[in-house]
């Protein structure tokens, strides 16, 4: 987030003439939408605002965005972003990259920027595969995913990426899903947050990976499988029967049982977006046993990249003026009078 | 040099003369080569200078991988080399004697302390017996002394401990080396009471250190060898000078050229000999509008300088060989995207990690076609530390003007060279100062419309209005549109090629640097070749032979009319610190039969090398 001055636009002003190319059906579709019509809420200004990619099918989001777009190389739009801020501390960075993109060979550049904290948002389409090279498995990709490169099922395990992110720092972890009717306000929260805002969004490869996150994204799993999170609210789910609590001697989460309603009484945590630990347990939360948690993780901003530079720059130069002639004349100097004999 | 050593008079005079100081790593002769250059300097001699360091940081004492040498050519005289053959050795212990005594002019002087050479020492550096005493110097003059002790003897009253008290040593020999060459010592002692502010004992004890090895010379009742001498100061311009470094010269042009463009600087660094340097820097010039940022690797670092660029800024970002492989990907996005960005390279022996510490020049084929596509690009080669100052704001023009990704090649050599540099004068260079396009032009705004240089607009992001999309898909001409087309790509690749080709234009022609223009023999370089090519064919030429030098700046495009110049020599000889790059590069572009001549040691030329090639084809 930018500390901008509000715009008033509508969903239109977002989008783009250029003819969407992700396959039909594909999650990109979605989450677009869902970001277009999250811009004009925010009070977007179109000609302040920069969606930078890396490569993979995700990548090309910035061309269907009516903003400055930078669709740069394979895993290094962290480091793109970060020249931009740097450069510009008033732009509204937004970054998007693949499971791929952004977990493997941008891996590197993904863990610095959220160690930094760099104000951008991070939208990471995490669809558990390579879907731009025809469907190779990702570092995200379930043991055992059979892709042609591994026609005998994988056999690495998996990146969880929240757990990544909050490993590598981040003061930001949110999580959606493509379809979700509430990206667009996680998308919010993360634009709201100061400082790198990282959200993993599910997203729905219809022809490498189809419906890996169908068990808890379809309709009929979501009151089982989704744990939507909110500030100061107890962590419920499956219409309010269910919720999780900390079990005091293993120091874990469990899911209990909840009996009309008496939340309190069955031991069920409230959500502080503030809490580390238990943001890292709710990330690593094996999905089966536990619903996924979804909506803002943890959320508690500490001071920017971009701005400690600024500011260190300004302390730096105080009082100094910048004088191209003094500082080439700097240094142990001494003067020629006497030309000698045969110039 | 024009007198011999062994002079009658009491103080000799001197036209030139080269001396090494080699010692363990330990020994700081780096520090005591940078003061004696600092002296030279503010004698009025002309110099040159060649560091010569391990590649190990702490190298274990007394090695013979672990000599660390600073080798100083000064005269009155133009100097352009750090010089073949040294005329004075000092010699700090048995390693550095036998490191360096080969390349020692016969007759000329060996300072030894003889209080390094024990049994230890020798057995470190494979001397069955000691050489001092085997009589195996005898084509030299031989000083041998207790510099260890005469400098214990004079630290005693500040009380250091053994190890702190040695460290005084190279001061000491400083103090003779001053003395020897009929030097003030002021600036030295200014110099360590600076440097030492925090620890004033310390300060002192060097200082008595250097006043003891002056005195030694002064007073010391040796007969023979050691002799004062003088160098008048060199014949120069009248003006203010100071001494330079490569490294620093590109750091003081890189912000000169941004100023000039009226543009803030984003420097992307990642640390890596001989580059490093630059980054440290820049780091310290923030009231000039520089940000820099060490990245996480090389490829962040080229790409944070590009997004830079893309925002508005100068983007610059520097590495050697393996740096420069690391961020071949990103110079295409960069060429793609028609993004102005300067890439440094100092560079350094390879292939892989190679040699990190010595010189090469091997990196000609990278910059000019190392990069995946046909991906043109300028580039631009400096001669020396001086010379390097001029060419990162040549680079910062081209890459603005133009708007492309420039490479600006420095080495090893020039980055950790020093030599004497009068202050230009700011206001004799001419502004380029950048035009952002900030409002849509008549007839509608078209990303990849094209000027007369073939450059597209640079608008900044927060423009109102000229929103649009870049990226390294191909891009349609005009609308920069994804566009896979044949005819598309066919016509993009082409305005490309044509568009870095039409820095011709506003580069000068080649001139010859020495001689002229046709004739039997040219000598054809570029980067720091110079120095040595240079004193080459002065002499030969002084000798009667038809031999010209031409030397290049710029390497791509090269000037327009560089192949009809080389077509007027009979013969056309490319000495280069590489296996023939250049010279390939020569017989591609024109035809010509380009000879080359080689030099792949990690060291530069020597005069006497190239003077030999000439003679041989003359
Ligand atoms: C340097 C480089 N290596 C490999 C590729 C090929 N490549 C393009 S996209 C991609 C993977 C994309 O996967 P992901 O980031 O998950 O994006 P998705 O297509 O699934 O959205 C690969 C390997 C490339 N473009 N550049
Ligand atoms: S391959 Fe998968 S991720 Fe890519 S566009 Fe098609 S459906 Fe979407
Ligand atoms: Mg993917």
């Amino acid at each position: 987030m930018n500390d901008m001055t509000p715009v008033t636009t509508t969903l239109k002003d977002w989008e783009t003439d250029q003819e969407v190319r992700w396959c039909p059906g594909c999650g990109d579709y979605a989450i677009l939408k869902a970001v277009q019509r999250t811009m004009p809420q925010i009070g977007g200004d179109p000609a302040n605002t920069v969606f930078i990619s890396g490569i993979g099918c995700s990548s090309r989001f910035p061309y269907y965005m009516e903003t400055y777009g930078f669709h740069t190389i394979h895993g290094r739009a962290p480091a793109v972003a970060t020249g931009v801020k740097l450069a510009n501390p008033d732009l509204d960075v937004w970054i998007i990259t693949g499971d791929g993109d952004g977990l493997s060979i941008g891996g590197n550049h993904m863990m610095h920027l959220v160690r930094r904290n760099l104000d951008c948002q991070i939208m990471l389409f995490n669809n558990e595969i390579y879907g731009l090279t025809k469907g190779q498995y990702s570092p995200t990709s379930r043991e055992g995913t059979t892709t042609p490169s591994t026609p005998f099922g994988s056999v690495d395990h998996p990146a969880e990426p929240c757990s990544f992110a909050l490993g590598s720092g981040a003061r930001f972890i949110a999580r959606g899903f493509d379809v979700s009717k509430d990206l667009p306000d996680v998308l919010k929260a993360a634009h709201a947050h100061k400082g790198a805002a990282f959200i993993e969004i599910f997203q729905n490869c219809i022809v490498y990976n189809k419906d890996v996150f169908g068990e808890f994204t379809e309709k009929k799993n979501a009151a089982t499988g989704q744990l939507w999170l909110n500030d100061g609210e107890p962590m419920l789910f499956d219409g309010g029967t269910k919720g999780l609590a900390l079990n005091n001697d293993t120091l874990k989460l469990e899911v209990v049982d909840v009996a009309d309603g008496d939340w309190q009484g069955a031991g069920v945590r409230v959500h502080d977006v503030k809490n580390r630990m238990m943001a890292q347990m709710l990330v690593e939360m094996p999905f089966g046993p536990f619903p996924k948690a979804l909506g803002v993780l943890y959320d508690d901003p500490r001071e920017t990249f971009e701005s400690a530079v600024v500011e260190q720059m300004a302390e730096a130069a105080k009082g100094k003026t910048p004088n191209l002639q003094k500082l080439v004349s700097k240094g142990q100097t001494w003067t020629v009078t006497d030309p000698g004999p045969d110039l | 040099m024009a007198t011999a050593l062994k002079d009658q008079d009491n103080v000799a005079s001197a036209e030139r003369v080269v001396v090494r100081f080699a010692g363990d790593s330990g020994d700081g002769m780096q520090l005591t080569g940078g003061q004696f250059t600092l002296s030279s300097a503010m004698a009025g001699n002309d110099f040159a200078t060649f560091p010569d360091f391990p590649a190990e940081i702490r190298a274990p004492q007394g090695t013979l991988f672990g000599v660390s040498a600073f080798q100083i050519n000064f005269g009155s005289t133009a100097i352009d080399t750090a010089g073949d053959r040294p005329d004075v050795l000092v010699a700090m212990n048995p390693a550095a004697l036998k490191t360096n005594v080969g390349s020692l002019r016969e007759g000329g002087l060996i300072i030894a302390d003889t209080g390094e050479f024990g049994k230890r020492n020798l057995d470190k550096a494979k001397y069955e017996v000691n050489p001092l005493e085997d009589g195996s110097l005898a084509p030299y003059d031989l000083l041998a002394f207790d510099i260890s002790a005469l400098t214990l003897e004079a630290v005693k009253p500040f009380g250091l401990g053994n190890k702190e008290a040695l460290r005084c040593k190279n001061m000491w020999t400083l103090g003779l080396a001053l003395w020897m060459f009929d030097r003030d010592r002021q600036p030295i002692v200014d110099w360590l009471n600076a440097k030492f502010a925090k620890k004033p004992d310390i300060a002192e004890a060097n200082i008595a250190a250097l006043n003891a090895g002056h005195a030694y010379g002064e007073t010391a009742e040796i007969s023979g060898p050691l002799k004062q001498h003088h160098v008048d100061p060199a014949p120069a311009s009248p003006g203010l000078y100071r001494t330079v470094n490569g490294a620093e010269a590109v750091a003081l042009g890189l912000v000169a050229g941004a100023q000039l463009a009226g543009l803030p600087m984003f420097f992307g660094g990642y640390p890596i000999t001989p580059a490093s340097a630059i980054l440290h820097h820049l780091s310290r010039l923030k009231e000039f509008g520089v940000t820099t940022f060490q990245a996480e690797d090389e490829i962040a670092a080229i790409c944070s300088a590009i997004g830079a660029s893309y925002a508005g800024q100068l983007g610059v970002t520097s590495s050697s060989g393996p740096g420069i492989a690391l961020k071949g990907e990103a110079m295409g996005l960069a060429i793609m995207t028609e993004l102005p960005l300067v890439i440094v390279n100092s560079q350094r022996g390879g292939p892989s990690t190679g040699l990190p510490t010595k010189t090469e020049q091997s990196d000609l084929y990278q910059a000019v076609f190392g990069r995946n596509g046909d991906a043109p690009m300028p580039v631009v080669a400096a001669r020396s530390p001086v010379d390097v100052f001029d060419c990162a704001i040549e680079a910062v023009r081209l890459a603005v003007q133009y708007m492309t990704p420039v490479m600006l090649l420095t080495d090893g050599y020039i980055a950790n060279a020093a030599e004497p540099w009068k202050v230009p004068d700011m206001d004799d260079y001419k502004p380029f100062e950048v035009q952002f396009l900030e409002d849509v032009p008549e007839g509608g705004y078209l990303p990849y419309a094209r000027d007369r240089k073939l450059a597209r607009p640079w608008v900044k992001p927060g423009t109102p209005g000229l929103m649009h999309r870049i990226g390294g898909i191909e891009k349609a001409a005009g609308t920069g549109h994804i566009d896979y087309s044949p005819e598309n790509h066919a016509q993009m690749t082409g305005i490309r090629a044509a568009k870095v080709m039409g820095v011709q234009d506003s580069i000068p022609d080649q001139d010859v640097t020495l001689g002229e223009p046709g004739g039997k023999l040219a000598l054809v370089g570029w980067g720091s070749t110079y120095g040595p090519i240079h004193q080459a064919v002065r002499r030969m030429r002084r000798d009667g032979h038809d031999v010209s030098h031409i030397h290049l700046r710029h390497i791509w495009p090269m000037p327009a009319n560089l192949g009809d110049l080389l077509k007027s020599y009979d013969k056309v000889i490319v000495p280069e610190m590489n296996t023939g790059q250049l010279k390939t590069l020569l017989r591609d572009q024109y035809l010509i039969d380009a000879q080359p001549l080689t030099k792949v040691t990690g060291q530069p030329f020597t005069i006497a090398e190239l003077e030999l090639a000439i003679q041989g084809a003359s």
